[in-house]
């Protein structure tokens, strides 16, 4: 399992720098928005925090039709489905994977945008946190959506179609704890041990229903 | 009920398939009926919905409830139905759980849609206002968005039969959507009124409303499932010509 965990994130750092194209991919998002709300410090501190979310959304779901598609043309998906470990634990370990390469970098990269987008220190931290607790979420969720779709040969947009209304309490129960933690009436412990429940619910179910629909696609 | 349709080869499975054809039998002889107590239902419950009292607050807008309510109740339950289906395919591979589950789909967004186009009339000279992202309507769009997500999926795939596994596993994982919708009213206290029909021991509507609602929800009922009977005959008729296509270009090759 370590092995392949290994093998996951060396083909993702060889495979043209996939996590680097992540982070630039950010860096894009985080950079659009001053310019579609305009340059006012005050009014991008208060988005900031969202924008850094739909950001890290955006950018996991990019990879998401990958996760099984390499697998599946050159035939090693079969072996993957075949060994003799739980499947489940197998999409458990490559989602954590595609999580290493697509929400790490971006959990790591959150002060310095944070810093663009004229965030308080304090506040850096709690969204650096709340994306290092929540991101998982989303590459589990995502395996279900890229199990599905890894048969058909244009997936990747069904794939966000599919997986982006799943993802919405993540988004929320995120949003909600950097607010709670910011503004002084709202809870910060609740929404974000929710988060946390969020991300520990979907990593043991999404490689479940992904096995299912793996298992199945193989034979 | 099950082994005779497992066994089959794979092409051949919506051929000689024994229990379809038992489905298609039923459904021949029972739809008529089902047609008319639909036809009756809405009768009476629309006749009881307009000679329904205003409401002291609302006036004649409260009409729009006996519309509303049942197609949200429909989406819902069309959705549930679904995931029944879902675990059909999933765990017996049963083909008629997989034509239920794709016919249902696009009914189920139809009722999403009903339900979120009458309250936003409804919402207009109620609250003011045609949208609001409160936690009852954000949580239905959202069932609309995976309805129609779903729809996509069932089209995507070139061969039907393969949609089935797919379409089910999304199905049953979007099904959290559900008592999300159910409890939004009650975890986030926001614009949309929270539950008033099924509440534990006296309904908080009077009588003079309860009984025109409940007509109306038994007419959606029943429309949903003569037009969900209708569909999957329909879905199990085109698989057949399908596969009579199939075979007839075949022999033709082999000759």
């Amino acid at each position: 399992m370590i092995a392949l965990l290994a093998r996951e994130i060396r083909i993702a750092w060889r495979a043209g720098g996939g996590i680097l194209t992540g982070i630039l991919f950010f860096l894009a998002v985080v950079v659009v928005f001053p310019f579609a709300v305009g340059p006012d410090t005050r009014l991008l501190s208060h988005l900031a925090p969202a924008i850094l979310w739909i950001g890290a959304l955006l950018a996991s779901l990019l990879g998401l039709d990958r996760l099984f598609a390499q697998e599946r043309e050159d035939g090693s998906l079969d072996l993957l489905v075949m060994q003799a470990h739980p499947l489940a634990l197998t999409i458990f370990v490559k989602a954590l994977a595609h999580w290493m390469v697509s929400g790490l970098p971006l959990v790591l990269a959150t002060p310095l945008f944070g810093v663009m987008l004229n965030l308080s220190g304090f506040a850096i931290g709690v969204t650096a946190l709340t994306l290092a607790a929540g991101t998982p979420a989303i590459s589990f969720i995502g395996a279900v959506g890229a199990a599905v779709a890894v048969k058909l040969p244009r997936g990747g947009m069904l794939i966000s179609v599919l997986v982006l209304p799943l993802v919405i309490p993540v988004l929320i129960f995120g949003i909600a704890s950097i607010v709670g933690a910011l503004e002084d009436p709202a809870p910060f412990t609740g929404p974000f041990l929710l988060l946390c429940a969020t991300t520990l619910f979907t990593s043991v179910l999404g490689p479940l229903a992904a096995s299912v629909m793996l298992r199945h696609s193989a034979d | 009920m099950t082994s005779n349709t497992v066994s089959q080869p794979r092409l051949g499975n919506f051929w000689g398939l024994a229990n379809p054809t038992r489905f298609m039998a039923f459904t021949d002889r029972i739809l008529p009926y089902l047609i008319a107590a639909t036809l009756a239902a809405f009768a009476i419950g629309l006749y009881l919905s307009f000679n329904a009292p205003q409401d002291y607050q609302q006036g004649y807008t409260v009409l729009i409830m006996f519309i509303h309510v049942p197609a949200a109740w429909l989406a819902m339950m069309t959705y549930s139905v679904m995931s029944v289906s879902a675990i059909g395919t999933i765990v017996w591979r049963h083909p008629l759980a997989d034509v239920s589950l794709r016919t249902a789909a696009p009914l189920g967004a139809v009722f999403t849609f009903l339900a979120l186009a009458t309250g936003s009339l409804w919402g207009k000279p109620m609250w003011g206002t045609w949208w609001e992202w409160d936690a009852r309507m954000t949580s239905v769009l959202i069932l609309l968005i995976i309805y129609l997500g779903l729809i996509a999926l069932s089209k995507a795939f070139d061969e039907p039969s393969e949609a089935a596994q797919p379409l089910a596993v999304m199905t049953l994982t979007g099904f959290i959507i559900i008592p999300i919708i159910k409890f939004s009213v009650d975890w986030w206290n926001t614009l949309h009124q929270p539950a008033s029909v099924s509440r534990l021991g006296q309904p908080a509507m009077d009588a003079a409303f309860l009984y025109p609602l409940g007509t109306m929800a038994l007419a959606y009922t029943l429309l949903f499932f003569t037009l969900h009977f209708m569909a999957m005959r329909n879905e199990v008729l085109a698989r057949r010509i399908r596969s009579i296509k199939i075979r007839a270009t075949r022999k033709r090759k082999q000759s």
